[in-house]
């Protein structure tokens, strides 16, 4: 069994049983699934001053998420830890070729290329870019988007939004220009 | 509601969200290379996947009149559509981030659990991005 769930989980098993998180979380409390209103709860909670979109009462409205967020980062414990596979990632051929051109390793045990997510890796320029503009760049664009992957590509989607719609094309476009534009030039 | 046992039920959805994300490599950053690249179908079947049954799923519980275990009738709020800039503009801010480092705000959560060191400053990028844009809020378009 334990075998059995540590090798990669298949597209089919694996993308139905994210669909159901949202009737999941619809059940529990009649909550929307969305993953980054999580950092807007946690400015909230941390950071200082309280803009309009901060002042919030982030206990009462992001409690159940700050805890699924919490529970992410258990359940991604348990599959690095418990159920890790030790085979590397079965990438396509062609894109194999093509983060080699990236100057970036195909991939081995891990999930992630050393050459970027290593910490030593902050100290280069194109890992501060990644890491560190990329996860800004996140940021402020999932909360000025109003929501992002879960909120608009899946909940928003399945409940036929036009604003998801929008959305979904912009995150498409933006990652597009990011991996054909931006990632030849800083590497 | 007992606030402590009611969190329990997100705990638990979430943990099985973040294996099943680890798993299936949704948060590896290579498996983004290779959506971006059009060069595999193991996303876009994660995702298509995921959007039908959670559009089937959402229908029927709202035509059902389905009540949550918190007792109020199921129903999802509409999203304001406004001039729609926001949804357009900050998308594809959200895209350049998410082609860049491979990660949106649930795999950050999982690569964290996963021990992944680099994911924590990720996601405090992220904090400091969600909050330049709630300083800056009042002077975008939306």
């Amino acid at each position: 069994m334990l075998d059995w769930l540590s090798r990669p989980w298949p597209w089919y098993v694996a993308g139905p049983l994210i669909g159901l998180v949202v009737p999941a979380l619809l059940l529990a409390g009649n909550r929307s699934f969305g993953v980054s209103s999580n950092l807007r709860h946690l400015c909230a909670a941390l950071l200082p001053g309280k803009p309009e979109f901060l002042g919030h009462d982030w206990r009462a409205t992001g409690a159940w998420n700050l805890a699924m967020a919490a529970g992410i980062a258990g359940g991604g414990a348990l599959a690095a830890f418990l159920l890790r596979s030790g085979e590397p990632l079965l990438l396509a051929a062609s894109t194999r070729i093509d983060v080699a051109s990236l100057g970036i390793a195909p991939p081995g045990a891990g999930l992630l290329p050393d050459e970027i997510f290593a910490l030593g890796a902050l100290g280069t320029v194109r890992g501060l870019i990644v890491i560190v503009a990329g996860g800004f760049l996140v940021g402020f664009g999932s909360s000025y988007a109003g929501g992002c992957t879960s909120g608009h590509a899946i909940t928003g989607l399945a409940n036929g939004e036009l604003p998801s719609l929008i959305a979904v094309l912009g995150f498409f476009a933006g990652g597009l220009a990011a991996v054909h534009l931006l990632w030849p030039v800083i590497s | 509601m007992n606030l402590r046992s009611g969190l329990l039920r997100y705990v638990a959805i979430g943990l099985l969200f973040g294996i099943v994300i680890v798993k299936s490599e949704v948060v590896s950053w290579y498996r983004i290379q290779e959506m971006f690249r059009f060069q595999g179908f193991h996303m876009y079947g994660i995702i298509g996947s995921a959007l039908a049954v959670a559009a089937l799923s959402i229908r029927l519980l709202t035509r059902a009149q389905r009540r949550s275990a918190e007792g109020e009738v199921i129903a999802l709020a509409r999203k304001q559509m406004g001039r729609g800039t926001r949804y357009w503009l900050g998308g594809t801010i959200f895209g350049l981030g998410w082609g860049l480092s491979g990660a949106c705000p649930g795999p950050m959560f999982a690569l964290a659990g996963a021990g992944y060191g680099s994911a924590l400053v990720l996601i405090a990028s992220a904090l400091i991005g969600a909050w330049v844009y709630a300083w800056l809020r009042p002077r975008l378009p939306h």
